[in-house]
Protein backbone atom coordinates (compact mmCIF):
# COMPACT_ATOMS: atom_id res chain seq x y z
CA UNK A 1 0.00 0.00 0.00
CA UNK A 2 2.82 2.31 0.78
CA UNK A 3 4.20 1.74 -2.76
CA UNK A 4 1.18 2.44 -4.49
CA UNK A 5 0.64 5.61 -3.03
CA UNK A 6 4.34 6.41 -3.55
CA UNK A 7 3.22 7.47 -6.90
CA UNK A 8 1.34 10.63 -5.89
CA UNK A 9 3.58 11.04 -2.94
CA UNK A 10 6.55 11.30 -4.51
CA UNK A 11 5.06 13.64 -7.85
CA UNK A 12 3.64 15.71 -4.92
CA UNK A 13 4.40 16.05 -1.39
CA UNK A 14 7.63 14.48 -1.71
CA UNK A 15 8.87 17.24 -4.73
CA UNK A 16 7.76 19.82 -1.99
CA UNK A 17 10.43 18.07 0.31
CA UNK A 18 12.99 17.25 -2.06
CA UNK A 19 13.00 20.46 -3.36
CA UNK A 20 15.54 22.14 -1.75
CA UNK A 21 18.13 19.27 -1.85
CA UNK A 22 17.72 19.60 -5.87
CA UNK A 23 18.42 23.03 -5.59
CA UNK A 24 21.50 22.40 -3.39
CA UNK A 25 22.62 19.45 -5.73
CA UNK A 26 22.60 21.96 -8.78
CA UNK A 27 24.68 24.33 -6.34
CA UNK A 28 27.23 21.80 -5.58
CA UNK A 29 27.55 20.89 -9.18
CA UNK A 30 28.33 24.26 -9.89
CA UNK A 31 31.15 24.53 -7.49
CA UNK A 32 32.60 21.51 -8.65
CA UNK A 33 32.56 22.76 -12.16
CA UNK A 34 34.02 25.63 -11.28
CA UNK A 35 37.03 23.61 -9.01
CA UNK A 36 37.17 21.24 -12.05
CA UNK A 37 37.67 24.61 -14.35
CA UNK A 38 40.42 25.79 -11.77
CA UNK A 39 42.47 22.78 -11.12
CA UNK A 40 41.81 21.18 -14.31
CA UNK A 41 41.14 17.71 -12.66
CA UNK A 42 39.37 15.72 -14.71
CA UNK A 43 37.66 13.56 -12.18
CA UNK A 44 35.58 16.55 -11.16
CA UNK A 45 34.26 17.55 -14.67
CA UNK A 46 31.21 14.69 -14.59
CA UNK A 47 27.86 15.21 -13.04
CA UNK A 48 28.11 11.92 -12.08
CA UNK A 49 31.09 12.91 -9.46
CA UNK A 50 29.94 15.57 -8.08
CA UNK A 51 26.79 13.64 -6.80
CA UNK A 52 29.18 10.71 -6.31
CA UNK A 53 31.84 12.96 -4.10
CA UNK A 54 28.50 14.87 -2.08
CA UNK A 55 27.34 11.31 -1.46
CA UNK A 56 30.62 9.76 -0.36
CA UNK A 57 31.28 12.98 1.82
CA UNK A 58 27.73 12.55 3.62
CA UNK A 59 28.26 8.65 4.46
CA UNK A 60 31.77 9.57 5.53
CA UNK A 61 30.16 11.59 8.38
CA UNK A 62 26.75 9.73 9.20
CA UNK A 63 28.34 6.15 8.77
CA UNK A 64 30.73 6.24 11.55
CA UNK A 65 28.30 8.61 13.73
CA UNK A 66 25.81 6.01 14.08
CA UNK A 67 28.48 2.99 14.21
CA UNK A 68 30.57 4.66 17.23
CA UNK A 69 26.89 4.20 18.70
CA UNK A 70 26.80 0.41 17.45
CA UNK A 71 30.18 -0.76 17.70
CA UNK A 72 30.23 0.11 21.60
CA UNK A 73 26.92 -1.65 21.90
CA UNK A 74 28.72 -4.63 20.26
CA UNK A 75 26.05 -4.34 17.55
CA UNK A 76 28.17 -4.55 14.75
CA UNK A 77 26.25 -6.65 12.54
CA UNK A 78 23.12 -5.08 12.61
CA UNK A 79 24.37 -2.72 9.89
CA UNK A 80 24.95 -6.20 7.56
CA UNK A 81 21.51 -7.37 8.56
CA UNK A 82 20.00 -4.01 7.40
CA UNK A 83 21.48 -3.55 4.74
CA UNK A 84 20.69 -7.44 3.22
CA UNK A 85 17.12 -6.44 3.96
CA UNK A 86 17.75 -3.01 2.29
CA UNK A 87 18.41 -5.17 -0.58
CA UNK A 88 14.93 -6.76 -0.46
CA UNK A 89 13.42 -3.31 -0.52
CA UNK A 90 15.37 -2.72 -3.14
CA UNK A 91 14.05 -5.89 -5.26
CA UNK A 92 10.43 -4.80 -4.06
CA UNK A 93 10.89 -1.34 -5.58
CA UNK A 94 12.19 -3.12 -9.08
CA UNK A 95 9.51 -5.28 -8.77
CA UNK A 96 6.38 -2.93 -8.28
CA UNK A 97 8.40 -1.05 -11.13
CA UNK A 98 8.07 -3.47 -13.36
CA UNK A 99 5.26 -5.23 -12.66
CA UNK A 100 3.09 -1.56 -12.02
CA UNK A 101 4.98 0.25 -13.91
CA UNK A 102 5.44 2.79 -10.79
CA UNK A 103 8.47 5.19 -10.60
CA UNK A 104 9.61 5.04 -7.08
CA UNK A 105 12.78 5.02 -6.54
CA UNK A 106 14.50 1.49 -5.19
CA UNK A 107 16.14 3.16 -2.66
CA UNK A 108 13.12 4.62 -1.46
CA UNK A 109 11.88 1.55 -0.66
CA UNK A 110 14.50 0.07 0.56
CA UNK A 111 14.34 2.61 3.17
CA UNK A 112 10.92 1.43 3.88
CA UNK A 113 11.50 -2.17 4.27
CA UNK A 114 14.72 -1.73 6.02
CA UNK A 115 13.40 0.13 8.47
CA UNK A 116 10.35 -2.30 9.42
CA UNK A 117 13.19 -4.64 9.34
CA UNK A 118 15.05 -2.75 12.26
CA UNK A 119 11.90 -2.37 14.01
CA UNK A 120 11.21 -5.51 14.05
CA UNK A 121 14.84 -7.10 15.63
CA UNK A 122 14.28 -4.38 18.04
CA UNK A 123 10.95 -5.92 19.33
CA UNK A 124 12.23 -9.13 18.85
CA UNK A 125 15.08 -8.31 21.10
CA UNK A 126 12.92 -6.25 23.85
CA UNK A 127 10.66 -9.70 23.77
CA UNK A 128 13.79 -11.81 23.97
CA UNK A 129 15.62 -9.63 26.72
CA UNK A 130 18.61 -10.06 23.99
CA UNK A 131 20.47 -9.30 20.84
CA UNK A 132 20.94 -11.98 19.64
CA UNK A 133 23.16 -13.12 16.59
CA UNK A 134 21.62 -15.84 16.02
CA UNK A 135 18.60 -13.81 14.87
CA UNK A 136 20.38 -10.99 13.36
CA UNK A 137 21.36 -14.09 10.68
CA UNK A 138 17.99 -15.02 10.27
CA UNK A 139 17.12 -11.43 9.18
CA UNK A 140 19.55 -10.73 7.51
CA UNK A 141 19.06 -13.95 5.29
CA UNK A 142 15.72 -13.69 5.04
CA UNK A 143 16.06 -10.50 3.75
CA UNK A 144 18.62 -11.38 0.94
CA UNK A 145 16.40 -14.42 0.17
CA UNK A 146 13.65 -12.57 -0.54
CA UNK A 147 15.81 -9.95 -2.70
CA UNK A 148 17.10 -13.14 -4.57
CA UNK A 149 13.48 -14.58 -5.25
CA UNK A 150 11.76 -11.42 -6.39
CA UNK A 151 14.28 -10.45 -8.86
CA UNK A 152 14.60 -13.74 -10.46
CA UNK A 153 10.57 -13.98 -10.60
CA UNK A 154 11.16 -11.00 -12.94
CA UNK A 155 14.54 -11.94 -14.43
CA UNK A 156 15.46 -11.10 -18.14
CA UNK A 157 14.67 -7.53 -17.23
CA UNK A 158 15.54 -6.99 -13.38
CA UNK A 159 18.55 -8.89 -13.28
CA UNK A 160 20.71 -6.54 -14.93
CA UNK A 161 20.61 -3.81 -12.75
CA UNK A 162 21.10 -5.63 -9.44
CA UNK A 163 24.87 -5.48 -9.81
CA UNK A 164 24.57 -1.42 -8.56
CA UNK A 165 22.63 -2.53 -5.44
CA UNK A 166 24.93 -5.59 -4.64
CA UNK A 167 27.96 -3.67 -4.93
CA UNK A 168 27.51 0.37 -5.38
CA UNK A 169 28.55 1.86 -8.55
CA UNK A 170 29.69 5.68 -8.55
CA UNK A 171 28.45 6.29 -12.09
CA UNK A 172 24.84 5.42 -11.47
CA UNK A 173 24.03 8.21 -8.08
CA UNK A 174 21.21 9.81 -9.63
CA UNK A 175 19.63 13.34 -9.18
CA UNK A 176 16.88 11.13 -6.96
CA UNK A 177 19.32 8.92 -5.08
CA UNK A 178 21.19 11.97 -4.34
CA UNK A 179 18.46 13.72 -2.57
CA UNK A 180 17.19 10.53 -0.71
CA UNK A 181 20.65 10.58 0.44
CA UNK A 182 20.29 14.23 1.28
CA UNK A 183 17.47 14.25 3.24
CA UNK A 184 18.52 10.80 5.60
CA UNK A 185 21.61 12.71 6.06
CA UNK A 186 19.67 15.47 7.71
CA UNK A 187 17.09 13.62 9.51
CA UNK A 188 20.36 11.38 11.27
CA UNK A 189 22.68 14.43 12.06
CA UNK A 190 19.21 16.26 13.59
CA UNK A 191 17.97 13.13 15.60
CA UNK A 192 22.35 12.21 16.71
CA UNK A 193 22.58 16.00 17.57
CA UNK A 194 19.24 16.26 19.99
CA UNK A 195 19.20 13.21 21.45
CA UNK A 196 23.24 13.01 21.81
CA UNK A 197 23.36 12.96 25.61
CA UNK A 198 20.79 10.25 26.12
CA UNK A 199 22.17 7.92 23.24
CA UNK A 200 25.74 8.44 24.85
CA UNK A 201 23.95 7.08 28.32
CA UNK A 202 22.15 4.23 26.79
CA UNK A 203 25.31 2.83 24.82
CA UNK A 204 27.45 3.20 27.66
CA UNK A 205 25.55 2.03 30.95
CA UNK A 206 21.79 0.65 29.77
CA UNK A 207 20.93 0.19 33.72
CA UNK A 208 22.00 3.73 35.18
CA UNK A 209 20.24 4.67 31.85
CA UNK A 210 17.17 3.09 32.53
CA UNK A 211 17.08 4.18 36.41
CA UNK A 212 18.09 7.66 35.21
CA UNK A 213 14.87 7.81 33.81
CA UNK A 214 15.47 7.24 29.99
CA UNK A 215 13.33 5.17 28.12
CA UNK A 216 15.92 2.97 27.31
CA UNK A 217 14.03 0.60 24.61
CA UNK A 218 12.87 3.93 22.66
CA UNK A 219 16.49 5.21 22.53
CA UNK A 220 17.47 1.24 21.25
CA UNK A 221 14.42 1.75 18.50
CA UNK A 222 15.29 5.14 17.48
CA UNK A 223 19.26 3.77 16.86
CA UNK A 224 18.43 1.28 14.56
CA UNK A 225 16.08 3.61 12.69
CA UNK A 226 18.88 5.62 12.10
CA UNK A 227 20.71 2.41 11.15
CA UNK A 228 18.43 1.46 8.75
CA UNK A 229 18.61 4.68 7.12
CA UNK A 230 22.19 5.13 6.70
CA UNK A 231 22.81 1.97 5.72
CA UNK A 232 20.52 2.45 2.94
CA UNK A 233 21.83 5.59 2.63
CA UNK A 234 25.40 4.42 1.84
CA UNK A 235 24.43 1.32 -0.14
CA UNK A 236 24.42 3.54 -3.36
CA UNK A 237 28.04 3.83 -3.56
CA UNK A 238 28.96 0.92 -0.81
CA UNK A 239 26.67 -1.75 -2.08
CA UNK A 240 24.51 -3.83 0.09
CA UNK A 241 27.77 -6.45 0.60
CA UNK A 242 30.41 -3.50 2.05
CA UNK A 243 28.09 -1.45 3.58
CA UNK A 244 28.22 -2.43 7.14
CA UNK A 245 32.27 -1.91 6.90
CA UNK A 246 31.68 2.15 6.76
CA UNK A 247 30.04 1.71 10.40
CA UNK A 248 32.36 -0.46 12.01
CA UNK A 249 36.00 0.02 10.28
CA UNK A 250 36.65 4.31 11.16
CA UNK A 251 35.01 3.51 14.41
CA UNK A 252 37.40 0.63 15.67
CA UNK A 253 40.45 2.57 14.13
CA UNK A 254 39.06 5.32 16.20
CA UNK A 255 38.57 4.08 19.67
CA UNK A 256 42.86 2.73 18.86
CA UNK A 257 43.79 6.37 19.22
CA UNK A 258 41.14 8.26 21.07
CA UNK A 259 40.63 9.05 24.85
CA UNK A 260 37.35 10.50 24.83
CA UNK A 261 34.05 9.88 23.59
CA UNK A 262 33.86 13.02 21.71
CA UNK A 263 36.99 12.73 20.16
CA UNK A 264 36.41 8.97 18.97
CA UNK A 265 33.36 10.18 17.05
CA UNK A 266 35.43 13.39 15.21
CA UNK A 267 38.71 10.79 14.39
CA UNK A 268 36.21 8.01 13.10
CA UNK A 269 34.57 10.55 10.68
CA UNK A 270 38.02 12.68 9.62
CA UNK A 271 38.82 8.45 8.72
CA UNK A 272 36.31 7.54 7.01
CA UNK A 273 36.02 10.82 4.90
CA UNK A 274 39.91 9.92 3.94
CA UNK A 275 39.15 6.63 3.00
CA UNK A 276 36.03 7.85 0.83
CA UNK A 277 37.69 10.80 -0.49
CA UNK A 278 40.53 8.77 -1.70
CA UNK A 279 38.59 5.59 -2.25
CA UNK A 280 36.55 7.23 -4.90
CA UNK A 281 40.10 9.13 -6.78
CA UNK A 282 41.60 5.78 -6.51
CA UNK A 283 38.50 3.81 -8.09
CA UNK A 284 37.89 6.70 -10.83
CA UNK A 285 41.62 6.52 -12.06
CA UNK A 286 42.23 2.82 -11.48
CA UNK A 287 38.84 2.02 -13.02
CA UNK A 288 38.44 -0.34 -9.95
CA UNK A 289 35.14 -0.54 -7.73
CA UNK A 290 34.57 1.64 -5.32
CA UNK A 291 33.15 0.23 -2.72
CA UNK A 292 35.52 -2.32 -2.56
CA UNK A 293 38.63 0.03 -2.67
CA UNK A 294 37.00 2.38 0.23
CA UNK A 295 36.62 -0.32 2.17
CA UNK A 296 40.62 -1.51 1.64
CA UNK A 297 41.59 1.59 2.30
CA UNK A 298 39.87 2.42 5.42
CA UNK A 299 41.02 -1.37 6.95
CA UNK A 300 44.72 -0.01 5.81
CA UNK A 301 43.96 3.33 7.97
CA UNK A 302 42.40 0.62 10.85
CA UNK A 303 46.07 -1.08 10.52
CA UNK A 304 47.34 2.45 10.53
CA UNK A 305 45.47 3.40 13.56
CA UNK A 306 46.12 0.59 15.67
CA UNK A 307 50.25 0.37 15.29
CA UNK A 308 49.50 3.77 16.00
CA UNK A 309 47.77 3.20 19.20
CA UNK A 310 50.51 0.82 20.37
CA UNK A 311 53.13 3.11 19.73
CA UNK A 312 51.15 5.76 21.79
CA UNK A 313 50.84 3.27 24.66
CA UNK A 314 54.59 2.83 24.73
CA UNK A 315 55.62 5.94 24.26
CA UNK A 316 53.76 8.30 25.93
CA UNK A 317 52.73 5.66 29.10
CA UNK A 318 51.92 8.65 31.39
CA UNK A 319 52.80 9.27 34.43
CA UNK A 320 50.02 8.22 37.22
CA UNK A 321 48.93 11.00 38.79
CA UNK A 322 48.47 11.10 42.97
CA UNK A 323 44.88 9.72 43.40
CA UNK A 324 43.04 11.88 45.59
CA UNK A 325 41.90 11.16 48.68
CA UNK A 326 37.99 11.31 48.88
CA UNK A 327 37.17 14.26 50.84
CA UNK A 328 34.17 14.03 52.88
CA UNK A 329 33.86 17.88 53.47
CA UNK A 330 32.41 18.97 50.16
CA UNK A 331 30.08 16.15 49.58
CA UNK A 332 27.09 18.11 49.78
CA UNK A 333 28.88 22.02 49.14
CA UNK A 334 25.92 23.66 46.75
CA UNK A 335 23.29 23.05 49.11
CA UNK A 336 21.94 25.01 52.47
CA UNK B 1 6.40 -13.08 59.15
CA UNK B 2 9.11 -13.19 61.55
CA UNK B 3 9.96 -9.63 61.33
CA UNK B 4 9.41 -6.16 62.52
CA UNK B 5 8.72 -5.09 59.22
CA UNK B 6 7.01 -1.60 59.72
CA UNK B 7 9.91 -0.08 62.04
CA UNK B 8 12.22 2.75 60.79
CA UNK B 9 13.62 2.44 64.07
CA UNK B 10 17.02 4.81 63.73
CA UNK B 11 16.03 6.89 61.30
CA UNK B 12 16.77 10.53 62.94
CA UNK B 13 13.52 12.46 63.10
CA UNK B 14 14.28 13.36 59.28
CA UNK B 15 11.22 10.49 57.81
CA UNK B 16 8.01 13.26 59.31
CA UNK B 17 7.01 13.51 55.98
CA UNK B 18 4.48 11.21 54.50
CA UNK B 19 5.81 10.15 51.13
CA UNK B 20 7.99 7.19 51.09
CA UNK B 21 11.37 7.24 49.14
CA UNK B 22 10.95 3.17 48.29
CA UNK B 23 7.73 1.40 49.60
CA UNK B 24 7.35 -2.83 48.67
CA UNK B 25 3.82 -4.16 49.75
CA UNK B 26 3.66 -7.82 49.28
CA UNK B 27 6.27 -7.77 46.68
CA UNK B 28 6.48 -11.59 44.59
CA UNK B 29 8.91 -11.76 41.64
CA UNK B 30 10.51 -15.09 40.00
CA UNK B 31 12.47 -14.60 36.78
CA UNK B 32 10.62 -18.41 35.73
CA UNK B 33 8.09 -20.28 38.10
CA UNK B 34 10.23 -20.36 41.53
CA UNK B 35 9.89 -16.96 43.00
CA UNK B 36 13.49 -14.87 43.49
CA UNK B 37 12.05 -13.25 46.68
CA UNK B 38 8.52 -13.39 48.29
CA UNK B 39 6.25 -11.33 50.31
CA UNK B 40 8.62 -8.33 50.48
CA UNK B 41 7.20 -5.44 52.23
CA UNK B 42 8.85 -2.82 53.26
CA UNK B 43 9.31 0.97 53.58
CA UNK B 44 12.18 3.03 53.15
CA UNK B 45 11.67 6.91 54.57
CA UNK B 46 13.49 9.91 52.87
CA UNK B 47 16.52 10.46 55.26
CA UNK B 48 17.57 6.87 56.35
CA UNK B 49 20.50 5.27 55.66
CA UNK B 50 19.81 1.56 54.71
CA UNK B 51 21.59 -1.85 53.75
CA UNK B 52 20.15 -4.88 52.27
CA UNK B 53 22.23 -7.96 53.20
CA UNK B 54 21.60 -11.39 52.24
CA UNK B 55 23.75 -14.72 50.74
CA UNK B 56 24.39 -14.93 47.48
CA UNK B 57 21.48 -15.46 45.19
CA UNK B 58 19.69 -14.81 47.86
CA UNK B 59 17.81 -11.86 45.30
CA UNK B 60 19.27 -8.88 46.76
CA UNK B 61 19.75 -7.30 43.36
CA UNK B 62 16.63 -8.32 42.12
CA UNK B 63 15.03 -6.73 44.90
CA UNK B 64 16.82 -3.38 43.72
CA UNK B 65 15.73 -3.97 40.56
CA UNK B 66 12.42 -3.87 41.62
CA UNK B 67 12.43 -1.01 44.06
CA UNK B 68 14.06 1.36 40.91
CA UNK B 69 11.24 -0.15 38.80
CA UNK B 70 13.66 -1.81 36.18
CA UNK B 71 11.29 -5.23 37.24
CA UNK B 72 7.72 -4.76 37.60
CA UNK B 73 6.62 -7.36 40.73
CA UNK B 74 4.54 -10.52 39.54
CA UNK B 75 2.61 -9.81 42.46
CA UNK B 76 2.01 -6.77 44.92
CA UNK B 77 3.08 -2.79 44.39
CA UNK B 78 6.56 -1.19 44.31
CA UNK B 79 6.76 2.73 45.03
CA UNK B 80 9.13 4.66 44.61
CA UNK B 81 8.48 8.31 45.95
CA UNK B 82 4.97 7.57 45.93
CA UNK B 83 4.77 6.50 42.54
CA UNK B 84 4.53 3.16 40.55
CA UNK B 85 8.34 2.06 40.24
CA UNK B 86 7.88 1.36 36.63
CA UNK B 87 6.30 4.11 35.91
CA UNK B 88 8.59 6.73 38.07
CA UNK B 89 10.63 8.74 35.17
CA UNK B 90 12.35 11.59 37.59
CA UNK B 91 15.38 10.24 37.11
CA UNK B 92 16.78 13.48 38.24
CA UNK B 93 16.13 12.02 42.14
CA UNK B 94 18.08 8.80 41.63
CA UNK B 95 21.53 8.43 42.08
CA UNK B 96 22.31 5.10 40.90
CA UNK B 97 26.14 2.78 41.47
CA UNK B 98 25.94 -0.82 39.84
CA UNK B 99 28.61 -3.35 40.58
CA UNK B 100 30.57 -2.47 37.47
CA UNK B 101 29.98 -4.99 35.78
CA UNK B 102 26.94 -3.44 33.52
CA UNK B 103 29.17 -0.86 32.33
CA UNK B 104 30.70 -0.97 28.34
CA UNK B 105 33.91 -1.99 29.25
CA UNK B 106 35.73 -1.08 25.91
CA UNK B 107 34.59 2.10 24.81
CA UNK B 108 37.11 5.06 24.70
CA UNK B 109 35.38 7.68 27.33
CA UNK B 110 36.95 9.96 29.55
CA UNK B 111 36.57 9.72 33.91
CA UNK B 112 34.80 13.17 32.62
CA UNK B 113 32.19 12.34 30.39
CA UNK B 114 31.16 9.85 32.78
CA UNK B 115 30.73 12.10 35.75
CA UNK B 116 29.07 14.05 32.89
CA UNK B 117 26.07 11.61 32.71
CA UNK B 118 25.21 12.55 36.09
CA UNK B 119 23.85 16.17 34.54
CA UNK B 120 21.57 14.44 32.05
CA UNK B 121 18.70 13.42 34.12
CA UNK B 122 18.91 17.54 34.44
CA UNK B 123 19.85 18.89 31.39
CA UNK B 124 17.77 16.28 29.25
CA UNK B 125 18.22 17.68 25.06
CA UNK B 126 20.09 20.66 26.21
CA UNK B 127 23.92 20.97 26.84
CA UNK B 128 25.46 21.53 30.13
CA UNK B 129 25.42 24.52 31.48
CA UNK B 130 29.13 26.12 33.35
CA UNK B 131 27.11 25.50 36.34
CA UNK B 132 26.94 21.58 35.79
CA UNK B 133 30.01 21.29 34.76
CA UNK B 134 30.93 23.30 38.27
CA UNK B 135 29.26 20.24 40.10
CA UNK B 136 31.05 17.49 37.86
CA UNK B 137 34.24 18.96 38.81
CA UNK B 138 33.21 19.23 42.41
CA UNK B 139 32.00 15.40 42.26
CA UNK B 140 35.42 14.48 40.55
CA UNK B 141 36.94 15.89 43.69
CA UNK B 142 34.72 14.51 46.62
CA UNK B 143 35.67 11.23 45.21
CA UNK B 144 39.58 12.39 44.61
CA UNK B 145 39.59 11.64 40.91
CA UNK B 146 40.00 15.24 39.70
CA UNK B 147 43.97 14.09 38.29
CA UNK B 148 42.03 11.36 36.37
CA UNK B 149 39.45 13.75 34.82
CA UNK B 150 40.74 13.35 30.87
CA UNK B 151 42.09 9.80 31.72
CA UNK B 152 40.15 7.19 29.43
CA UNK B 153 38.28 4.96 31.78
CA UNK B 154 39.72 1.80 30.53
CA UNK B 155 42.96 2.65 31.96
CA UNK B 156 42.25 2.71 35.23
CA UNK B 157 42.29 0.15 37.81
CA UNK B 158 38.86 -1.25 39.12
CA UNK B 159 38.66 0.93 42.42
CA UNK B 160 39.60 3.57 40.50
CA UNK B 161 36.83 2.61 38.02
CA UNK B 162 34.34 2.36 41.10
CA UNK B 163 35.19 6.12 42.03
CA UNK B 164 34.07 7.65 38.88
CA UNK B 165 30.98 5.75 39.11
CA UNK B 166 30.45 7.29 42.53
CA UNK B 167 31.05 10.52 41.40
CA UNK B 168 28.53 10.50 38.79
CA UNK B 169 25.72 9.54 41.13
CA UNK B 170 27.19 12.71 43.09
CA UNK B 171 26.79 14.59 40.07
CA UNK B 172 23.29 13.98 39.74
CA UNK B 173 22.83 15.41 42.99
CA UNK B 174 20.35 13.11 44.05
CA UNK B 175 17.73 12.63 46.94
CA UNK B 176 18.06 9.13 46.79
CA UNK B 177 21.37 7.28 46.27
CA UNK B 178 21.46 3.42 45.34
CA UNK B 179 24.51 1.33 45.16
CA UNK B 180 25.21 -1.94 44.30
CA UNK B 181 28.25 -3.67 46.64
CA UNK B 182 29.92 -0.22 45.37
CA UNK B 183 33.23 -1.04 47.33
CA UNK B 184 34.04 -4.19 45.39
CA UNK B 185 37.92 -4.14 44.01
CA UNK B 186 38.04 -0.68 45.95
CA UNK B 187 41.63 -0.51 48.19
CA UNK B 188 40.91 -1.42 51.69
CA UNK B 189 41.76 2.49 52.89
CA UNK B 190 39.64 4.15 50.26
CA UNK B 191 36.38 1.82 51.66
CA UNK B 192 36.50 3.48 54.96
CA UNK B 193 37.12 7.00 53.45
CA UNK B 194 33.47 5.96 50.75
CA UNK B 195 31.80 4.66 54.11
CA UNK B 196 32.43 8.41 55.23
CA UNK B 197 31.71 9.69 52.39
CA UNK B 198 28.23 7.85 52.12
CA UNK B 199 27.44 8.45 55.95
CA UNK B 200 28.08 12.58 55.28
CA UNK B 201 25.92 12.74 52.61
CA UNK B 202 23.60 10.83 54.67
CA UNK B 203 23.44 13.27 57.62
CA UNK B 204 22.69 15.76 54.35
CA UNK B 205 19.56 14.43 54.10
CA UNK B 206 20.08 12.52 51.04
CA UNK B 207 18.34 8.50 51.76
CA UNK B 208 21.33 5.96 51.24
CA UNK B 209 20.62 2.15 50.12
CA UNK B 210 23.53 0.23 49.86
CA UNK B 211 23.19 -3.25 48.73
CA UNK B 212 26.04 -4.90 50.72
CA UNK B 213 27.99 -8.39 51.08
CA UNK B 214 30.54 -6.63 53.50
CA UNK B 215 28.31 -7.72 56.97
CA UNK B 216 31.27 -5.96 58.76
CA UNK B 217 31.10 -2.84 57.23
CA UNK B 218 27.17 -2.82 57.25
CA UNK B 219 26.60 -3.12 60.66
CA UNK B 220 29.72 -0.43 61.29
CA UNK B 221 27.90 2.16 59.13
CA UNK B 222 24.57 1.92 58.52
CA UNK B 223 21.33 2.63 60.56
CA UNK B 224 19.28 -0.18 59.48
CA UNK B 225 19.75 -3.16 57.98
CA UNK B 226 17.59 -6.01 56.07
CA UNK B 227 18.36 -9.20 56.14
CA UNK B 228 17.15 -10.66 52.92
CA UNK B 229 17.19 -14.24 51.15
CA UNK B 230 14.67 -14.84 49.21
CA UNK B 231 12.07 -13.23 51.87
CA UNK B 232 13.02 -11.20 54.76
CA UNK B 233 14.51 -12.58 57.42
CA UNK B 234 15.63 -9.35 59.96
CA UNK B 235 14.79 -5.96 58.89
CA UNK B 236 15.41 -3.33 61.87
CA UNK B 237 18.43 -1.12 63.93
CA UNK B 238 22.00 -2.31 62.69
CA UNK B 239 22.89 -3.22 66.46
CA UNK B 240 19.79 -5.30 66.98
CA UNK B 241 20.88 -7.33 63.66
CA UNK B 242 24.10 -8.19 65.64
CA UNK B 243 22.59 -9.44 68.45
CA UNK B 244 19.82 -11.21 66.49
CA UNK B 245 20.01 -15.00 65.14
CA UNK B 246 18.42 -13.59 61.57
CA UNK B 247 22.16 -13.93 59.91
CA UNK B 248 22.03 -17.41 60.52
CA UNK B 249 18.78 -18.20 59.89
CA UNK B 250 19.19 -16.52 56.17
CA UNK B 251 22.62 -17.69 55.63
CA UNK B 252 22.28 -21.05 56.95
CA UNK B 253 25.08 -23.12 58.15
CA UNK B 254 27.75 -20.99 56.35
CA UNK B 255 27.22 -18.03 58.57
CA UNK B 256 30.68 -17.46 58.41
CA UNK B 257 30.26 -13.99 56.72
CA UNK B 258 31.03 -11.81 59.49
CA UNK B 259 34.69 -13.06 59.75
CA UNK B 260 34.57 -15.62 62.31
CA UNK B 261 32.65 -19.12 62.71
CA UNK B 262 29.22 -18.91 64.15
Amino acid sequence: MTYLSAVPLQAGLLDGVFGPFYWFLNYWSEVMSWVAGQTGLEILQYGFMHRAILVGLCIGVMAPLIGTFLVHRQLALIGDALAHTGFAGVAVGLFLNAVLELGVSPYLTAVVVSMIAALFIELISEATDAYNDVSMAIVLSTGFALGTVLISINAGGLAVGVNQFLFGNLATVSQDSAAILLLLFVIVIGVVGLTRNQLLYVTFDETAAAVSGLSVSWYNRIMVLLTAMVVVGAMQIMGVILVAAMLVVPVAGASQVSRSFNESILVSVVLAELAVILGIGVSYYAEATAGGVIVLLAVAIYVAAVVLGKLQAASGEEDTPEMGSIDVSDAKPSDD
Amino acid sequence: MRTQTSASPTSSGTASSTESAIELSDVDFGYTSSPVVEEISLRIDPGEYVAVVGPNGSGKSTLMQLMLGLLRPDEGVARLFGESAHQFDDGERIGYVAQHASASKEMPITVREVVKMGRFPHVGFGRLSSEDWDIVDRALDTVGMAAFSNRRVTQLSGGQRQRAFIARALASEADLLVLDEPTVGVDMESVEAFYNLLGSLNSDGITVLLIEHDLGAVTEHTDRVICLNREIYFDGSANEFVESDALARAFGTTADLLGGSR
